[in-house]
């Protein structure tokens, strides 16, 4: 029901981005979603993958500062209201959305939003409860 | 004082008998090798001949030990000048090894030991460990590194000469001395304080504990008191503060006893006093200076006078553990190190004071001193931890706001803070450079 997703501190310099994509890819990890939050002078790369152990422990053994966070992915009907609808359950639970970013594939009529909240079993109980598919796991790009 | 698994308090080796002389024999003994000293450096050392000849001295004119204070100074410089045999006062025949610390640019500082200049290193190095209460039955591991550099071997020598187990592990590669220090039951480890940091997140991270170990004997960088009560309580060991210099001898000039309230100097061997930076007027115990010593016994290289550059004070009661040898405050600062910024005189240990009063941080940090547009810039990069990361940019940002607010409630002035990735923080031979000025002044 929930989704484990890998936190990486970058700072903000050229090719920092490149370097945490070329450990996973020299370690065979398949990344499914990627967001960047940047700001001016660091960012933090959020990442899922199929093995979040796995890539904490390669990007910890190249240097990097890595965590394995819990989020939620959940299926939206690619329709417009699609997302409102989905969200509005979660302001109907008074649940605050860190942050959300949708992963790249499609699936048939639906597209996979990624959200962290910090009542991560409210949050799933309330989107179930309202229709909503809630995914176990995400599959490759 | 911090619960830790210290203990060991009363570790003795004949070599410590010094340790506990009464102030009048150690008085005694000081004159003796002091004018003997003065002797063979004015005979041996054309520099020091010169600038006494220039003072219309003599050795003769040294007829107690305050009359130190006539004596002309030595500084860092010097040994660069007279590179490379300029201040050998024995031939290269009696020259059994040579050091040099790590200088920065042009030629390095060559430093020379005859057998006899060894011998009492190793002995000042068995005083230093027992002050720490390390003893023959211990296991050793020694980080510091090998080589020119004076903390390996000063250290290697000393443990041997104590009986003690010793790894000569040098520094670097954390998971073999995590390795090391878990399967040969190491109780005491020798490093710098902001390596051993280091180590301590490695091993949280490997989720492994540090089993035996017992005693920390750190150097070679200042440090500060709150770095020391982070290291105690982040690890259950007991952590000591160990002081040295490569002119001098290297490590073993001084060391704090268990009681870890000031570092206990070895007088009968080097006689310091404190000065005032400017005038190089000499100060009363008590007074903060800097650090002057004069090598009582060094055949090869006789240093009179030696200005380390270091800030400290000279306290005269009498310790707790018995010991006679007066003791000095931990050094945080150096006068090299201190920056004027916007007026502001600033030593790094203050920064690092300030980074660690806020929780969870840890202090690894590097200070980037710039000039824009004529106003003088300071940036502390911090290296962002497992322990103070979080995926939430509101929690990063208030990280920064909380970073920013400690330096300036310290120092006085605004400093930008910068999150930078672990590790990418220049270190040296395990000393942490601290400060990088790119002002051009």
């Amino acid at each position: 029901m929930e989704v484990a997703q890998v936190s990486v501190f970058l700072e903000n310099r050229t090719g920092g981005l490149a370097d945490v994509v070329d450990v996973l890819a020299k370690n065979a990890v398949d990344i499914h979603a990627v967001t960047l939050a940047d700001m001016a002078d660091f960012g933090i790369l959020r990442i899922i993958v199929d093995d979040a152990d796995q890539a904490k422990k390669v990007l910890k053994a190249a240097g990097f500062t890595a965590e394995k966070t819990r989020v939620v992915a959940v299926e939206v009907p690619d329709r417009p209201g699609g997302l409102a609808e989905m969200l509005g359950v979660l302001r109907k639970q008074g649940i605050n959305v860190e942050y959300m970013y949708s992963a790249a594939r499609k699936r048939g009529e639906s597209a996979i939003v990624v959200v962290r909240v910090d009542e991560i079993p409210k949050a799933v109980g309330a989107l179930r409860d309202a229709g909503v598919k809630v995914l176990e796991k995400l599959e490759a790009m | 004082m911090s619960a830790t698994r210290g203990d060991g308090l009363l570790a003795f080796h004949p070599a410590c008998a010094p340790d506990y002389l009464p102030r009048e024999q150690l008085r005694q003994l000081q004159l003796q090798r002091l004018q003997a000293i003065v002797r063979r450096a004015y005979e041996r050392q054309k520099l020091f001949r010169e600038r006494m000849e220039a003072r219309g001295l003599s050795p003769a004119d040294v007829r107690t030990v305050e009359d130190v204070a006539k004596l002309p100074f030595m500084v860092k410089t010097d040994l660069r000048d007279t590179y490379p045999f300029g201040l050998f006062a024995s031939p290269m025949e009696d020259v059994v090894r040579l050091h040099a610390s790590s200088g920065t640019t042009g030629k390095p500082i060559v430093v020379a030991y005859t057998q006899a200049d060894i011998e009492v290193w190793k002995e000042v190095m068995v005083r230093s460990f027992c002050a720490c209460g390390v003893q023959a039955h211990d296991v050793i591991q020694n980080a510091y590194g090998y080589g020119l550099f004076t903390g390996g071997l000063g250290m290697h020598y000393g443990a041997e000469a104590l009986g003690a187990t010793v790894i000569p592990m040098s520094g670097g590669n954390n998971e073999r001395q995590l390795m090391v220090m878990q399967d040969f039951g190491v109780t005491v480890i020798c490093c710098t304080p902001s390596y051993f940091v280091h180590l301590v997140e490695r091993a949280k991270e490997a989720k492994i504990d540090f089993g035996r170990l017992r005693v920390g004997v750190f150097g070679a960088e200042p440090w500060s008191a709150a770095m020391r009560d982070h290291i105690q309580a982040a690890s259950g060991i007991r952590a000591h503060d160990i002081y040295g210099l490569s002119e001098i001898i290297g490590p073993g000039v001084g060391v704090e006893c268990h009681r870890q309230d000031g570092l206990h100097l070895f007088e009968d061997h080097f006689l310091p006093e404190i000065i005032d930076p400017v005038t190089g007027e000499v100060l009363p115990d008590g007074k903060e200076g800097e650090l002057v010593f004069t090598t009582l016994s060094k055949q090869a290289m006789p240093m009179i006078r030696y200005r380390t550059r270091d800030i400290t004070t000279l306290m005269p009661e009498p310790c707790g553990c018995g010991r006679t040898l007066r003791r000095m405050r931990r050094i945080g600062r150096r006068s090299d190190d201190m920056f004027i910024i916007r007026g502001v005189n600033v030593f790094p240990s203050q920064v690092e004071v300030a980074l660690l009063k806020v929780e969870g941080t840890l202090p690894h940090y590097q200070i980037v001193l710039s000039r824009e547009k004529g106003l003088d810039e300071m940036e502390v990069q911090v290296e962002v931890t497992p322990e103070v990361f979080s995926d939430k940019i509101k929690a990063m940002k208030e990280l920064q706001q909380r970073l920013e607010h400690a330096v300036e409630q310290v120092l006085g002035i605004r400093a930008k803070v910068t999150l930078v990735e672990p590790r990418t923080i220049a270190r040296s031979e395990g000393k942490a450079k601290r400060v990088v000025d790119r002002r051009n002044i």
